[in-house]
């Protein structure tokens, strides 16, 4: 009985020990970066940034821009760059605060969570760590960051509707399928379509949330077309759901994609959904930039060079795809 | 299975069928089925058409039910055995089915995304599915019956690890599986008009009731989950059919996989089955099963699952606001579950057997 308990108390610890391994990785990658800075910073001086992002598993987007900051934040670009992931908003402030306290030059934010940053970008700014945001803003003075790249979610939404109104259909009766409700991406990708739609007198046939998951999205679609619901556009939010809603039509044998029964629009550019662009499968692609780095980059390097940053908030140059333009390069270029 | 079980055979008809546990799973989808019978009576039209590969196939909101369903179903053998003999429920399986289905298209796929032909026989695949979850299942299995940790706390960890282990598994890339073939196991086999998914879950009905049929693991499972130190007396070793247990839901789990995969040919680990586990866990509590273990009767856990797609099915047709959604469904989750409890059939049981006595009021003041 005794020696059970000790093996249990055993693994027990052991288990801990690997999830806090598991979790801390960017602890030890941040000393391995701060040791290997020391020797070559001698002759060349490296800008230091900690970078805070989600967890780069949580969508294709995330991985995407992952590889991109890693990619630029190199040590060959000047850079000395300590990563640090998490999709929890104290994670992040706590990883925030080690980064400050390591003297970071500048401080790259993506917050999982838009409150809860005030105090710590105020020592961010007592300690001299010029901080910028990425991909999302938080609810704190704009005193506090030196500048924020974002997507205009509503933009993005916009375009995509303004290129459905370009078809010039003859009726309009809309399946949408929304990302998880309240979602930055959610509410500007809908808000377009919703406005739109009053405007015009579209028919939206079925609004729901598939929660950007591609088997509720089929579930929604085969529900309408087993209700009997006449429909021509599906105006998906992400490029899961759009998959989910083709495989519903798939079994209903209800043609999809250029000059066919339904129009089909995702959104977020993965490279198998442009590839179903190329094929004419779909209709119509949006683009949400993941591509933030450059932007950054060039702010870095204007602010190193002495100079200012006039404008605070910074939207990215967002694309929208239409399959009977896109071509095998696009594919090649923009596909995450 | 249930008869035997069964401790009340001698009472009337009547209570008889109240007292048997699948009259709860059954009055929700008789209730369910009504509702929809007065809302919209087409509800339960069923139709032949050809789908896009040109054969011809069922389709109706029932065919999608028994279709969307059986996953659940499947989910929910396996779930009751857990429930049964380790008395908590293993909440990795959303989890297990995200990994096992990478190991499906890492196997079929290889290293290649966007291969042009099946890299491996779709049974290798499989196969070797199969044998990542039930290692997972043992894994969970090991931690609950041999070092005594909660079921929750030790499913926890997989629940916490397994989507970033599917990731891995496929570099975070997201292949896809080439071929028409693949595509049967989540779809239609040409001719056959009824969707694969609910035959692969007949076979495993089939295999189940076989399985309790000619084999002692709904016994020991039962006995182990009831009292573990008598079970131990009686001769049986409680960690060994735990463990068992697990690895069977292990075996569930990777069917679930094999048919989540074929619908798309590729899944999104980080939101294939998200939630399922707390189907799962509910199918069986819709089935009257007790949640801290014991006895259980499989097919009203199973009859439970199809209830849950029905009621999800029921809300999509009536386009309930995507944000209200939730909410009615825990309504009627939470009538059904009340419903289901013990005290309160007890209640309505002592009521059935006062009203009964009161109509021969002459015995009553004897």
């Amino acid at each position: 009985m005794k020696l059970r308990k000790l093996l249990s108390a055993a693994i027990g610890t052991m288990l801990c020990m690997a999830m806090v391994a598991g979790c801390g990785q960017s602890a030890p990658a941040a000393t391995q970066a701060a040791t290997q800075a020391a020797t070559p910073a001698a002759s060349d001086k490296l800008i230091k940034v900690g970078i805070i992002n989600n967890d780069p598993n949580e969508s294709g987007y995330r991985t995407a821009n992952d590889k991109d900051l890693q990619k630029t934040f190199c040590e060959a670009n000047g850079f000395d760059a300590s990563f640090a992931y998490s999709l929890k908003n104290d994670e992040q402030i706590t990883a925030a605060q080690k980064f400050i306290q390591d003297e970071v030059d500048y401080l790259l934010l993506s917050a999982a969570d838009t409150a809860g940053w005030d105090t710590v970008l105020k020592d961010a700014q007592t300690a001299g760590v010029k901080v910028i945001l990425f991909d999302r803003t938080i609810d704190a003075d704009e005193s506090l960051y030196e500048a924020s790249i974002v997507s205009d979610m509503a933009k993005e939404g916009q375009t995509a509707v303004d290129w459905l109104v370009g078809q010039n259909l003859d009726k309009y009766e809309v399946i949408h399928l929304q990302g998880v409700m309240g979602s930055a991406a959610q509410k500007g990708r809908s808000g377009a379509l919703d406005t739109t739609a009053k405007e015009k007198g579209w028919t939206i046939v079925t609004q729901q949330t598939a929660e950007w998951n591609a088997e509720k999205a089929q579930q929604i679609v085969q529900s309408a077309i087993d209700s009997g619901k006449s429909f021509n556009v599906i105006y998906a939010e992400n490029d899961d759901m759009a998959k989910g809603a083709v495989a519903a039509l798939d079994k209903a044998n209800i043609s999809h994609g250029v000059g066919k029964d339904v129009i089909v629009m995702g959104f977020d550019c993965n490279k198998w959904a442009l590839e179903e662009l190329l094929a004419q499968n779909w209709n119509y692609d949006g683009q949400c930039n993941p591509f933030q780095s450059s932007y950054i980059k060039e702010i870095i390097d204007t602010l190193e060079s002495g100079g200012t940053i006039s404008q605070k908030t910074i939207i990215m140059d967002e694309k929208g795809f239409d399959a009977s333009t896109i071509t095998q390069e696009d594919v090649d270029n923009y596909g995450i | 299975m249930t008869k035997k079980l069964d401790p009340h055979g001698g009472g009337s008809a009547i209570t008889g069928i109240f007292r048997n546990q699948i009259f709860i799973p059954f009055a929700a989808l008789m209730l369910l089925a009504i509702f929809n019978l007065i809302a919209d009576p087409s509800f339960f039209a069923i139709t032949m058409n050809n789908n896009s590969a040109g054969y011809p196939v069922l389709s109706g909101q029932l065919i999608t039910i028994i279709d969307n369903g059986s996953e659940l179903a499947i989910l929910a053998i396996g779930m009751t055995l857990v429930t049964a003999s380790s008395r908590g429920q293993d909440i990795s399986v959303g989890a297990a089915i995200a990994i096992s289905g990478s190991v499906l298209l890492r196997v079929l796929c290889g290293t290649d995304t966007r291969p042009e032909t099946m890299q491996a026989p779709i049974i290798v695949g499989f196969i070797v599915a199969a044998i990542a979850a039930m290692a997972f299942g043992a894994f969970n299995g090991v931690l609950v019956a041999y070092f005594r940790i909660q079921p929750m706390v030790a499913t926890l960890i997989l629940f916490t690890a397994g989507r970033s282990i599917a990731a891995w598994i496929n570099n975070n890339e997201l292949p896809i599986v080439p071929g028409e073939e693949f595509k049967y196991f989540g779809g239609y086999i040409p001719g056959i008009p009824v969707p694969t998914p609910f035959l692969i879950a007949i076979l495993c009905f089939i295999l189940t009731w076989l399985m309790l049929k000619f084999t002692n693991i709904g016994l020991y499972s039962q006995s182990v989950g009831i009292n573990e130190k008598t079970s131990r007396l009686n001769g049986l070793n409680p960690e060994l059919i735990k463990l068992t247990t697990y690895v069977i839901l292990g075996l569930c789990v990777a069917v679930t996989g094999l048919i989540k995969v074929s619908r798309l040919s590729t899944i999104n680990y980080s939101v294939i089955a998200k939630d399922i586990e707390m189907d799962a866990i509910l199918a069986v509590a819709l089935g009257g099963n007790s949640l801290s273990g014991g006895k259980f009767n499989m097919a009203a856990s199973i009859l439970g699952a199809y209830v849950i797609q029905f009621l999800t099915t029921t809300l999509y047709k009536f386009d309930v606001q995507a944000t209200a959604l939730p909410a009615y469904k825990a309504v009627v989750v939470i009538v059904l579950v009340v419903l289901s409890a013990p005290v309160v059939r007890e209640k309505t049981a002592r009521l059935a057997k006062k009203l009964r006595s009161s109509k021969t009021p002459a015995e009553n003041h004897a």
